[in-house]
């Protein structure tokens, strides 16, 4: 939308009453002279996915990471809309921040090593973010490790093999199944299938488009795919140099882009 | 009769920026629909027909106008509506049916089917019957309502793409070309739900290449015509 739509948008009557589940507001983040985010704004609805797309170091990795409270920006304002989560998110502190992110908060990342803890088993993995939340039997755990696993569509039999002996895909599947496995509010996904050949990349996307109809679960996805953001967002905000050039509706972003640099992006594409 | 929409001045064009132009679609469109009328679209190829209903749907922005879109909370306009309003009213009130289906990898037949019933809260069960029964009813062969889509002949995957645009009724429903490709036994099951629902207060707005198909149903046409257009349009 263009500002000027924007602006009469907001005199219209609102039909979506439900209030948004993710509330950024302003977010700016420097590392030295570089300029990660530059006063980004994003709102997220409940059972809603959006996508965001953007090239190679256009901030869209660094505002997921900021999502999940990895990182404090320079200035700006993050809100859950879920119980006793009152006030600006970026003012918890290091220990708030960590049972946040582990009960409320799901992260799958492109890379494995960054999620998961390669020498310990996969069902220890899962478990080990159930453990956070004070689950200590080790019966309920496994069960519940298990139950997980199985979510995500993980092979059982496999549920005691490192991830270190896993394929991507199944790597992939273990991070999914730890993300979810405290049924988070918020799931992000950083990339979950660069780099996985596309048969995986198609079955991970479907136990993913499965889990967020199941489950309903309020997902943002970052991924360079414009096929993949296609196929699971509702909406997309297409980023660049830290900026948020446009924003839409999925099929108006990929029919219709607005801004010069998105109808590179898409034609590119197609 | 409060109207479901109504259009005012409703223009579009699209800013290509590499090629420094735009193109021109239409504007000055205007016009009311109540419910239950069908609206056909008449025009020559790339008059902008299929561009119409793509904005009326907000898969495309308008350039300037209105799309008075009528709701028990009253009015909202579509052309400027905000997309969590758009996407909301997408699922439960407004359809768009096209002849091209957008299948996903690994998902059966009967599962696209069977989504927008799951989203409007039926249970699993009741929205696998009822997705069959319109599978069968546009002719998709029982063998094929469990393979995946992607790998059906375009007149097999618009059949899927039909019975889950038309499975549970809309207020308004955008049509771009639904009969095209469809063999006879498919069209005339098309023809047959889209009285149903006429019948029962669905507003529809057409673009048919064969309009004879659907001749009945027809209440009012507009004719769009090319039109020339100044350079320089303030944008």
């Amino acid at each position: 939308m263009t500002a000027a739509t924007t602006a009469l948008a907001l005199r219209a009557p609102q039909l979506m009453t439900t209030p948004p589940l993710l509330t950024m507001t302003g977010v700016s983040r420097c590392y030295g002279d570089v300029v990660a985010l530059e006063d980004v704004s994003a709102t997220v609805y409940p059972g809603e996915v959006l996508g965001i797309v953007g090239e190679s170091g256009s901030g869209k990795s660094t505002l997921l990471r900021m999502m999940n409270l990895e990182d404090t920006p320079d200035a700006g304002d993050y809100r859950l809309a879920l119980p006793d989560l009152p006030g600006n998110l970026f003012d918890l502190d290091r220990f708030a921040r960590r049972m946040l992110c582990a009960t409320r908060i799901g992260i799958v990342y492109q890379n494995p090593h960054m999620g998961l803890l390669m020498q310990h088993t996969s069902s220890g993995n899962v478990a080990e973010r159930l453990l956070i939340a004070g689950e200590r039997s080790f019966a309920a755990l496994r069960g519940r490790a298990r139950e997980a696993l199985e979510a995500s569509e993980f092979p059982l039999s496999r549920m005691d093999a490192r991830p270190i002996e896993l394929s991507g895909g199944m790597q992939q599947r273990v991070q999914l199944a730890k993300a979810i496995a405290l049924e988070p509010a918020l799931l992000l996904l950083d990339e979950p299938t660069t780099g996985l050949d596309v048969s995986v990349q198609a079955l991970v996307l479907d136990t993913l488009k499965r889990l967020q109809r199941d489950r309903t679960i309020t997902m943002v996805i970052v991924s360079h795919d414009l096929g993949v953001i296609r196929t699971m967002a509702d909406r997309v905000m297409v980023m660049r140099r830290g900026r948020v050039v446009e924003q839409g509706l999925s099929d108006q972003i990929f029919q219709d882009p607005q801004h010069d640099y998105t109808q590179q992006l898409v034609h590119a594409k197609l | 009769m409060t109207p479901v929409l109504e259009v005012e001045n409703l223009a579009k064009h699209f800013q290509m920026h590499h090629l420094g132009q735009r193109l021109h679609a239409f504007e000055g469109i205007s016009f009311t629909l109540k419910a239950g009328e069908f609206l056909l679209l008449r025009g020559p190829n790339g008059v902008g027909k299929s561009t119409l209903l793509r904005t009326l749907y907000r898969s495309y922005l308008p350039r300037a106008g209105h799309i008075w879109y009528h709701t028990t909370e009253g009015r909202i306009d579509l052309a400027t509506a905000a997309d969590v309003d758009i996407a909301l009213l997408r699922r439960r009130e407004i359809g768009f049916v096209t002849q091209f289906l957008i299948a996903r990898p690994r998902v059966a037949a009967e599962d696209i089917v069977t989504e927008p019933l799951r989203r409007a809260g039926f249970a699993a069960a009741e929205a696998v019957d009822e997705a069959r029964r319109w599978l069968d009813e546009f002719g998709v062969k029982r063998d094929l309502w469990r393979a995946y889509p992607t790998t059906f002949s375009g007149g097999e995957q618009q059949k899927v793409n039909l019975a889950r645009a038309l499975i549970l009724p809309q207020r308004l429903l955008l049509l771009d070309e639904p009969t095209a490709s469809l063999d006879a036994g498919a069209r005339a099951a098309l023809i047959r739900r889209l009285a149903d629902l006429k019948a029962a207060g669905v507003a529809m707005i057409g673009v048919f290449h064969h309009p004879g198909d659907v001749a009945d149903l027809i209440d009012r046409e507009i004719e769009l015509t090319a039109q020339e257009v100044p350079e320089d349009v303030a944008v």
